[in-house]
């Protein structure tokens, strides 16, 4: 270890210069020195690679240890996963009863159970063009989650609200599907998509302004949030603005054929939502890595007093991070809501919100990383159900496999010590900030 | 917050004198427009009966709701000229109390209330936010952040389900929910304190990972065998004597053993985490690690130490849900109670005693939503069902604001 103690920076009660434009060109230069020096502190201390761009960050994925850590990662979390399905069957655990008389069984046993599940679960991922599809369509939803976690988490905020963002979304832009009639499918579905993303946008702007103005942390307003939208999902859907008339149970009426979004096979259900998705991924890194709004949020992040010293204003960047994050979301609850489900249902969102922390980490915070895991993810789900059709093992088990996926990849230390591999990674794993941050 | 008589009072109280305002708008607005009935009947005698019988509380209706709205409206006055100093926060409390009294009156109109289990609901529904809260103080003092809450209430109330059913007994479940959080607590310590992963994400990971794996075995294990999700359950222990003191008898000493636990946990920390050696010592490797260190106090050791107290507290919380709350195990069943508590943690600024009274705060706006979903009220229950949760938000966000937490919260120690 060295000397140098990595140091999340913090209010430390240090007075620094107020924010506003600087008077000299000589603290202007001695301003930039600053936040030259910080990054470079940040880079040493950091896994995001902040300053980097596209073009470097997959250099460094593909031949740098961090793809060694992730494909590690995965590893492990199949082979705990299999614990936990051998686990489950009965079979196997009667013959653990016996297991100091005939060990083999249990062996055998479970080895059959995991074979046959995780067979089905790539096989429902990239088996055949129906599988395919299903992959590609449950991961445009999963990118913009973890794009809408990926943004805020360059400005150092972590965005737990995906949940009630989608909500709010799907809501939303569900509604004007199929409130709205008479319009041609080019005017209704963008409307649609514009109202569900404008939706989102607002509810990710509530935990921005509240952390800005009264220091309230993102994460507890997010989560509160994401409890708060449940509950309204339930409400409005006893309401006869969305009940199908004449009809008691809690499922809204189907989304017009001009807003649902077209599909590219007849008969199947991959729709252009992934397209969608992929374009605004292209434009989300234009904004983070080329324009000047994304670099105060990076600088922001990096290291927040710096930024001010330099005239930025960090709760600027903190609203605009987390309305931002909104607004992917609540277009991730239009593709879920227009493409793959086509009517309202109570928890629609099933947990999509949570799996754009999945995709943000594991695609460590880069933008063509988080494409990446979400496509990764999204085969992820597709095969889960479809192990679920095959061989009567709950989808849950994928939660499991993703938990432990991130697990691992937020503690490479660990993975380290399990493998005995050197990780060159010495970077420490410190991503957010703590709750007086 | 000092009040500057030439300035004027700071932006904070005029903030809080506007919601003041708000308040007793909707009071006369709302409320005081009555609901067809002309009072309201609250019952303060327990159903079983005591050694007294207090007679009913009848009150009129429109008079007692616009005598409090003149009160809000006085406080708001004085908010907006003179400031309230230190004491702003327990006065912007008291408002939000006449509120809560207010709606309860207008929404009893016609109707027999019960106050005696309104304040048994809160008490009860306190118990595991309480109990998670606790973990999350021991565990951020010494400098570790624990969102995980929900996950140790979750993997508790799977646990203590299991064990009590197999082995019979809800001592048994008590035992297996208490082993849950610790192992949670542990994954936590672990990864967090030896392998220097992100706190908060480790937070966020657990509890992904106990939603999962509680989610999977009850579908692929529990529902297919009912046996294995019977928990034996506590039943309530009536202090004799005690029990019988009107109002606080029936709701202070007729719990189940977790409301007694809940409760003696929060005096013993009280006491220990400020008035003892052990607890100065917790403190300070959570402010200031490396001096701990200097000093000779094992950083490391005293971090796992407090991490997995924590997870016996939160643990016995979790065995709440399906040994004393309902009858057995269901998915997700701790929707949001962890968080909750974790809300609870930071309003009561880190002290056991916050804690608690942060606790029942929510307690009683969960208690309090119910009561209104068995009453005709024009509010959709659904709805009444996020009261917390907005609760939540209102109080972090309206009263507390930036915190002073622990300095080295969220930072792996590393000896140099």
């Amino acid at each position: 270890m060295s000397e140098h103690e990595p140091e999340a920076p913090r209010d430390d009660g240090v007075e620094r210069p107020p924010p506003g434009p600087l008077k000299s060109s000589v603290e202007q230069e001695r301003a930039a020195a600053e936040i030259a020096a910080a990054a470079e502190r940040e880079a040493e201390t950091k896994t995001l690679d902040l300053g980097a761009g596209l073009s470097d960050r997959l250099i460094v994925a593909i031949t740098g240890t961090s793809l060694r850590v992730t494909v590690l990662a995965l590893v492990l979390a199949f082979a705990i996963g299999g614990v936990f399905l051998a686990l489950s069957e009965e079979a196997v655990r009667e013959a653990l009863g016996y297991f100091t008389s005939r060990p083999s069984d249990t062996f055998v046993l479970a080895w059959e159970q995991i074979r046959a599940s995780y067979a089905a679960l790539v096989g429902g991922a990239l088996g055949s063009p129906r599988a395919l599809t299903e992959t590609l369509v449950l991961a445009g939803p999963l990118i913009l989650t973890g794009l809408a976690v990926a943004v805020p988490l360059r400005a150092g905020l972590l965005n737990i609200g995906g949940e009630g963002q989608v909500i709010a979304g799907g809501l939303v832009g569900g509604w004007v599907g199929f409130s709205v009639t008479g319009l041609p499918l080019v005017l209704h579905l963008p409307l649609a998509l514009l109202c569900g993303m404008l939706a989102g946008a607002a509810v990710g702007w509530v935990p921005g302004v509240l952390k800005a103005r009264t220091g309230a942390h993102e994460v507890i307003s997010t989560i509160m949030l994401n409890n708060i939208f449940v509950a309204i999902t339930f409400w409005v859907l006893t309401t006869t603005a969305f009940q199908v008339p004449g009809r008691a149970d809690p499922i809204s009426q189907s989304i017009l054929p001009s807003a649902r979004l077209p599909r590219y096979i007849e008969g199947l259900r991959g729709d252009i939502g992934i397209l969608l998705a992929l374009l605004i991924a292209a434009g989300i890194f234009w904004l983070m890595e080329r324009s000047t709004r994304g670099f105060e949020l990076n600088a922001v992040g990096s290291n927040a007093s710096a930024a001010r010293a330099a005239g930025m204003d960090p709760s600027n960047s903190t609203i605009f991070a987390l309305t931002t994050a909104g607004a992917l979301a609540g277009v991730a609850g239009c593709l879920i809501i227009l493409g793959i489900d086509g009517r309202i249902s109570p928890g629609f969102s099933s947990g999509i919100g949570f799996d754009g922390i999945t995709v943000a980490l594991l695609g460590r915070g880069g933008i063509g990383g988080s494409v990446a895991a979400g496509l990764l993810l999204g085969g992820l789900k597709a095969g889960g159900r479809s192990m679920q059709g095959a061989t009567q093992t709950s989808l849950d088990l994928v939660v499991v496999i993703q938990a432990l996926i991130i697990i691992f990849i937020a503690a490479p230390k660990l993975v380290q010590a399990i493998f005995r591999v050197k990780v060159t990674d010495d970077r420490t794993t410190q991503i957010s900030k703590g709750w007086g941050a | 917050m000092a009040v500057d008589a030439s300035e004027g009072v700071s932006r904070r109280e005029r903030r809080f004198a506007a919601f003041s305002v708000l308040v007793a708008a909707v009071m006369i607005g709302v409320f005081a427009q009555g609901r067809g009935g002309s009072s309201a009947t609250f019952v303060l005698n327990d159903a079983r009966g005591g050694l007294f019988t207090l007679p009913n509380l009848v009150v009129a209706v429109v008079p007692a709701v616009l005598v409090m709205a003149a009160v809000v409206l006085a406080i708001a006055v004085l908010q907006f000229t003179r400031g309230f100093g230190a004491r702003a926060v327990p006065v912007v409390g008291g408002v939000a109390g006449l509120f809560a009294v207010s709606l309860l009156i207008w929404a009893g109109a016609e109707q027999t209330v019960s106050l005696i289990s309104l304040f048994r609901s809160t008490l009860f529904a306190a118990i595991p936010i309480t109990l998670g809260a606790l973990a999350g103080v021991l565990s951020e003092r010494a400098g570790v952040i624990n969102i995980a809450i929900e996950a140790q209430l979750l993997a508790g109330a799977f646990a203590a389900a299991v064990m009590s059913s197999i082995l019979g007994g809800p001592w048994w479940g008590l035992v297996g929910g208490i082993l849950a959080g610790v192992l949670i607590s542990g994954m936590l310590s672990g990864l967090s304190i030896r392998y220097q992963a992100d706190q908060i994400v480790t937070g966020v990971v657990l509890i992904v990972f106990a939603t999962g794996v509680t989610s999977f075995f009850t579908t692929q294990v529990l529902a297919r065998n009912n046996a294995l999700n019977s928990p034996d359950r506590f039943g309530s222990y009536a202090v004799p004597f005690l029990s019988d003191v009107p109002i606080i008898g029936p709701v202070l000493f007729n719990q189940t053993l977790l409301g007694y636990v809940a409760v003696g946990a929060v005096v013993v920390l009280q006491f220990a985490l400020f008035r003892t050696r052990w607890g100065l010592r917790l403190r300070s490797v959570g402010e200031h690690p490396k001096a701990s260190d200097t000093v000779g106090i094992a950083v490391l050791g005293t971090r796992y130490k407090a991490v997995l107290l924590g997870g016996v507290l939160a643990g016995v919380g979790g065995a709440w849900f399906t040994l004393d709350s309902a009858s057995q195990f269901s998915r997700e069943m701790t929707s949001g109670r962890g968080f909750i508590a974790l809300a609870a943690m930071l309003v009561g600024r880190y002290s056991p005693a916050g804690a608690f009274g942060a606790a029942l705060l929510f307690g009683f706006s969960d208690a309090l939503a119910t009561i209104l979903q068995r009453l005709p009220v024009p509010i959709p229950s659904q709805l009444l069902r996020a009261a917390p949760f907005v609760v939540t938000i209102a109080v972090v966000a309206g009263l507390i604001g930036r915190l002073r937490v622990p300095a080295a919260g969220g930072q792996p120690y590393l000896k140099q």
